[in-house]
């Protein structure tokens, strides 16, 4: 890719919006620290008015010191360094878990665009499949991967992750998929038919690259879900190295070290933007040589 | 021999329901292999209709086909047709040069084969720079000629084209009328052509079919006999004017609004 002056002037944009959104919520949080009030208090009877108390909502500033200071009192290593290291564990988890989520939608999408009685077969149970709770969906994978050996192969926990995440991320590409597969113009059906094309190469040739711009914003939401995924799969397997696992217990030492938790909060949010932005990068160079407006 | 052979063809739409429309009633047509003819009348009169039975992308509903001596279905899978509609249909993922060897592909033919008739297909349609564009950077009647460049690529022995023309301004218009009678003349490609202008239809064809609508069926068959070669002098000699004027006449006989309508669409 080559970055055109245009490119760069609205890459240069998108930071500083980036930057200035940043800055609007930090001085949201220190202005809510300025005025409010020490303990939190009750409206109706209802606890809405939270606590302005540094316990409670510790200043920005001690957030990212926090990040160079040892992670705990007398160890050698960074919370910046323990941080980056858990990141960067459940970013290719998560990777993992997009990776494996693209490919079982996609098959299903294929499937249930191939042969129309799986659709209506299929589709009910993969609605209800996103109404199951992770959290109720973890214990059971996790006993059923320590049991099942195939072919000698020990599922290890980090897989489990992976698959629960998938498990959320599959499902906008399987929807996007199905209706961007049937979603081809007459015409170019008639085309493939008057060169009498197997089903397979229209597959390939025609339906795959013309849903690719139905497809674009399912990953994305594909790859939240991966994130949201793993990071929640991790705290309820009990997956160590993980981000997720980092937040857990990080937010136990809450009381007495209250920026703690958020350092770790911010490698899940540093997280987030990296899947984001190798989602764009995918965008990018599938739609480099589409017309503007559906590269958009 | 005969390319296409058409035998008591019917199609009906929606048999059996409300909207039951009678596209085509009791066809029959021989065309000779090498022939070019040419399908005109009014709108709605099943002249897409009978290109797409001939083509096998409808099922009649009652009558014979045979498309080279073989059920059309069988032409079909043999790979024995070209096509090219009124709207382009260009694949926007694809350049110029991919979207004419998307039929190549699909017949196999490997890389350096298909870049060579590519290019030649782009030089015949007067693009031949145009290779790494994308359709989307073309104007409609450039796309136009892609997609014709497309359906010739594989020098196809049936070439079924519903009003390719259409969209292309008049230079350019005679120009590709020239070429694609050059290219079936050298390849003796079979042609069936519908078109709604009337000077186009004699210029191009050995026989203009005449249609007309409710129920859709021919009515009259002009033989133009205007021999093999055709250029600038055909279209000022009687033999033209006089063709024309027949299939005019053979439209006015018909209803006469759908009369009018033709009148204004030919120039
Ligand atoms: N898929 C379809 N389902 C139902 N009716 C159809 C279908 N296709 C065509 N028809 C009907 O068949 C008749 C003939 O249509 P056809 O498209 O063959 O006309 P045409 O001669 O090509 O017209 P035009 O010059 O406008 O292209 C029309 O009355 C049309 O409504
Ligand atoms: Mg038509």
């Amino acid at each position: 890719m080559t970055l055109s002056p245009t490119a760069l002037r609205q890459g240069a944009r998108k930071t500083i919006m980036f930057v200035i959104a940043f800055g609007l919520v930090a001085g949201a949080w220190e202005g809510y620290k300025a005025i409010g009030p020490e303990r939190s208090s009750k409206v109706f009877g209802w606890k809405i008015i939270p606590s302005a108390s540094d316990q409670a909502m510790p200043h920005i500033g001690s957030m990212f010191s926090r990040l160079a200071k040892p992670e705990v009192r007398g160890n050698g290593t960074t919370i910046f360094h323990a941080v980056a290291l858990a990141t960067w564990y459940s970013f290719r988890v998560a990777l993992f878990a997009l990776v494996l989520g693209v490919i079982v939608g996609l098959l299903l999408g294929v499937v249930m665009a191939r042969f129309r009685i799986t659709e209506r077969a299929l589709m009910p149970y993969l609605i209800v499949s996103q109404t199951i709770p992770l959290i109720a969906l973890a214990p059971v994978l996790v006993s059923w991967s320590g049991r099942l050996k195939p072919f000698g192969f020990q599922f290890e926990k980090w897989m489990t992750a992976a698959m629960l995440g998938s498990f959320l991320a599959f499902f906008p590409i399987a929807v996007a998929s199905v209706r961007g597969l049937k979603a081809v113009k007459p015409e170019s059906l008639e085309l493939l038919d008057s060169c009498a094309a197997s089903w397979w190469q229209g597959l390939i040739k025609v339906r795959l690259p013309s849903s690719v711009p139905m497809l674009l914003p399912a990953l994305k939401l594909s790859a939240a879900n991966a994130v949201i995924g793993v990071l929640v799969s991790e705290i309820s397997i009990g997956l160590k190295f993980g981000i997720g696992r980092l937040i857990l217990s990080y937010s136990q030492d809450g009381s007495s070290d209250p920026a703690k938790v958020y350092t770790a909060i911010f490698g899940a949010a540093v997280l987030g933007l990296v899947m984001a932005g190798l989602v764009v990068v995918i965008e990018r160079t599938l739609t480099r040589n589409r017309p503007k407006e559906t590269a958009r | 021999m005969t390319a296409v052979e058409i035998r008591s063809l019917s199609k009906i739409f929606n048999a059996d329901g409300a909207n039951r429309v009678e596209a085509l009633v009791d066809v029959n047509l021989d065309v000779a292999a090498g022939e070019f003819i040419s399908l005109i009348g009014p709108s709605g009169c099943g002249k897409s209709t009978l290109l797409r039975l001939v083509g096998d992308l409808l099922t009649p509903t009652s009558g014979e086909l045979t498309v080279n001596g073989k059920s059309a279905h069988q032409a079909r899978m043999d790979q024995d047709y070209g096509m090219a509609f009124q709207q382009a249909g260009l694949f926007e993922w694809r350049n110029v040069q991919k979207n004419i060897e998307l039929p190549l592909e699909l017949k196999g033919w490997d890389k350096s084969k298909r870049a060579a008739r590519a290019q030649e297909m782009l030089e015949l349609v007067k693009l031949p720079e145009f290779a790494r564009h994308m359709p989307w950077q073309l104007s409609g009647g450039m796309q136009q000629r892609i997609a014709i460049a497309r359906a010739l690529a594989a020098h196809p022995r049936l070439l079924l084209m519903d009003e390719p023309f259409g969209a292309l301004d008049e230079m350019t218009r005679e120009h590709m009328q020239d070429e694609l009678l050059r290219i079936c003349a050298e390849t003796a490609t079979t042609v069936v052509f519908v078109t709604h202008s009337i000077p186009e239809a004699v210029y191009l064809s050995d026989r203009v079919v005449v249609m007309s609508p409710r129920p859709g069926r021919i009515t009259k068959i002009v033989e133009t006999g205007l021999g093999k070669v055709r250029n600038e002098e055909t279209r000022r000699s009687d033999t033209f004017h006089h063709r024309v004027i027949d299939v005019r006449e053979a439209l006015r006989g018909l209803h006469d609004d759908d009369a009018r309508l033709i009148g204004r669409e030919d120039r």
